[in-house]
């Protein structure tokens, strides 16, 4: 296992109230908790990997899911058993797209 | 001067096998247990012998009595083979009997033809797409003695072929008009055939096998196992590419990627209005995955390679969708349909497995030897065709805008992959491996599947790069890169660059396409499983049992 932190500041879309977990815990696959913080305007975000090594690739996964969404008070938590970056990324945009309505 | 050579060569031959065979030859027919008998007295030391087998029927009765030929009789045998599928069609090198091999593909033997040709046990004349190596039986290479497989024979020696004809007509033709010796294992033999595929008087030889041919059910995908992001990539093809081109003609693969478009079709497809506006006309085989959406009044054609198993009584049953005979069951014929999917569809699109810089894509990995099969043909830019249809002239029109070029149009060629293959694998790499396998296997040039010139679209779950509209190879190596994700090649692009040619709509994302990604879901499967393709067939559907997990 590998625990990988990134914090993004000044986001400018704040998040509704209710929390919105999507995903399941399996091979391949990924668990993703996104919930509205007090952050000072950051968005962050916490992953548990079983794939170690790949910190790179993830840097550049959420770097770019926050220039899509540019999320402001957001904590992303991740549970993850080895998603490629497709299934990480699909994972997240149809969490916030749900959080966030047809706002998005 | 004698002209009359090869005539006269095939009646000894003829003579020798009555000579041996006396009165257990019955006309045309001779019992299983004297086939090494057969082929001792019709072979000659250094023939060209066709074996039919290809990704689907194997004449594996035949086959197997060949390999278990005395090398000291019957030796440097020149192969001629669509595929080499069973450890038989090596066994012949190993043991001597064969020397050469043309062929076209070998996927599941691709190692051993590795190993025997580095071995110096198997000389390779060439490697082939299936077109070609039909072409070269007719023009340079016409084999002495074909090895077929047919359904059924009646006394005469007539043959039915079936549903699974494939490519005994262009092996039967070939060496039959050359006055070669046909050889066929049947089923079956019975006083009245169904239909005649193949006039008895073509044939020489008939052997009742003591089991049914093999044949492999190589187009069935399970619906379970699509992904979302399988789902995801066929709902930006199907609004990025066959709405955008108003595609009615077309070839898919054989993969889950395009399997999940087919499924697609009658939910997403229809949710957009295009039934009758996309996918109306086929050259595929007979995909299960597509019975949904020939239920649902998209398809009006399917014209066919082969059959697959378990779709006979469906098939049966849709006579306007299918190509049936008088008698009701399907024909199909690997060679008409190879043609047609070069010259009659607008577009092709599969996966691969290596992507590079310029597009050209490649199933080839080092220490294997796999070949081509269809792939190149359908994936390919059909230079000899001149009808239009408003797809192949709006893929004209976008990669000549511009230009001072006289106006034609162009094939959609499509290539679909994730960016990363299983075990986090990336499918676009700097250089192919078939580069290696080039200098492993001493060819002469490296084996690309589909060259990037041929190549108009790639897709990818990050969107859709379109090289049509691409003007320098700078910008085509750019949107190669913008679509290829977090890849070494995807991370290594020009930001800058990649952000100018989405402006311009060359590269699309899911977003650019108004794609919503929350419906990237499998509920969006017309059938998410094998009982749903049966239900969706009324019954009619009867999957492999290796299919029944219900």
């Amino acid at each position: 296992m590998e625990t990988l932190n990134y914090r993004f500041e000044h986001g400018s879309r704040a998040l509704t109230a209710q929390p919105q977990v999507v995903g399941v815990v399996g091979s391949g696959n990924l668990e993703v908790l996104i919930e509205a913080a007090e952050l000072d305007g950051a968005c962050s975000i916490e992953i548990q990997t079983a794939a170690v090594g790949f910190g790179a690739i993830w840097q550049a996964v959420m770097h770019d899911f926050q220039q899509r969404w540019q999320l402001a008070n957001a904590r992303i938590s991740i549970n993850d058993m080895g998603a490629t970056p497709a299934v990480v990324s699909l994972r997240m945009d149809q969490a916030v797209q749900t959080m966030l309505g047809d706002a998005a | 001067m004698n002209w009359n050579t090869l005539q006269q060569n095939r009646a000894v031959r003829l003579q020798r096998a009555a000579t041996v065979l006396g009165s257990e030859l019955e006309g045309k027919s001779l019992p299983a247990a004297r086939i090494a008998d057969l082929l001792h007295a019709v072979l000659e030391c250094g023939d060209r012998v066709c074996l039919e087998g290809n990704n689907q029927k194997q004449a594996d009765f035949l086959g197997h009595a060949l390999a278990n030929l005395d090398p000291a009789r019957i030796n440097q045998l020149h192969m001629l083979q669509s595929v080499l599928a069973l450890p038989e069609h090596l066994d012949v090198s190993e043991r001597g009997i064969a020397a050469r091999l043309d062929f076209s593909f070998s996927g599941p033997q691709a190692a051993r033809v590795a190993r025997l040709a580095s071995a110096g046990k198997l000389n390779i004349g060439a490697i082939h797409t299936y077109l070609e190596l039909f072409s070269r039986y007719f023009v340079d290479l016409p084999p002495r003695v074909c090895l077929i497989a047919a359904e059924a024979a009646d006394r005469h020696g007539n043959l039915y072929t079936g549903p699974n004809t494939e490519d005994t007509p262009a092996i039967v033709e070939a060496t039959a008009f050359k006055q070669g010796i046909v050889i066929v294992q049947v089923n079956r033999i019975v006083d009245q055939l169904p239909r005649v595929d193949v006039p008895a008087d073509w044939v020489d030889f008939v052997v009742q096998s003591p089991r049914p041919y093999y044949i492999e059910p190589l187009f069935t995908r399970d619906p379970a196992q699509i992904s979302e992001i399988q789902v995801l990539m066929a709902m930006m093809a199907i609004k990025g590419i066959y709405a955008e081109y108003g595609v009615q003609r077309l070839n898919h693969g054989i993969g889950f990627d395009t399997a999940a478009i087919e499924l697609l079709l009658p939910t997403y497809a229809e949710s957009l209005g295009l039934r009758g506006k996309i996918g109306q006309h086929w050259a595929l085989n007979p995909h299960p995955a597509l019975i949904p959406a020939i239920e649902a009044g998209f398809v009006k054609s399917v014209h066919s390679f082969g059959s697959e198993l378990g779709m006979e009584n469906y098939i049966h049953a849709r006579p306007d969708v299918f190509a049936i005979g008088p008698d009701g069951s399907m024909r199909s014929n690997r060679a008409m349909c190879q043609a047609a999917g070069h010259y009659a569809c607008d577009m092709f699109i599969g996966s691969t497995l290596q992507i590079d810089l310029q597009g050209n894509s490649s199933t080839a990995t080092a220490g294997r030897i796999s070949g081509f099969g269809g792939a190149s043909n359908m994936g390919a830019d059909a230079r000899g065709r001149r009808h239009a249809s408003p797809a192949w002239l709006k893929a004209g029109q976008q990669a000549r805008a511009g230009r001072n070029t006289i106006p034609r149009g162009q094939k959609l060629v499509v290539q679909m992959v994730e960016t990363f293959r299983e075990h986090m694998q990336p499918a676009f790499v700097e250089k192919l491996d078939a580069w290696t396998l080039m200098e492993q296997a001493d060819m002469a040039i490296p084996p690309v599947m589909i060259y990037g010139d041929d190549v108009t679209h790639i897709l990818t779950e990050e969107g859709i790069a379109n090289l049509l509209l691409c003007r320098s190879d700078e910008e085509r190596e750019q949107a190669i890169r913008g679509v290829a994700g977090y890849t070494p090649v995807g991370l290594g692009r020009d930001q800058r660059m990649v952000e100018n040619l989405r402006d311009r709509g060359i590269i699309q994302r899911a977003e650019d396409l108004g794609v919503d990604k929350r419906m990237a879901t499998r509920d969006l499967l017309a059938a998410r499983n094998m009982k749903d393709l049966v239900r969706a067939s009324g019954g009619l559907y009867q999957p492999p049992k290796r299919f029944r997990n219900w």
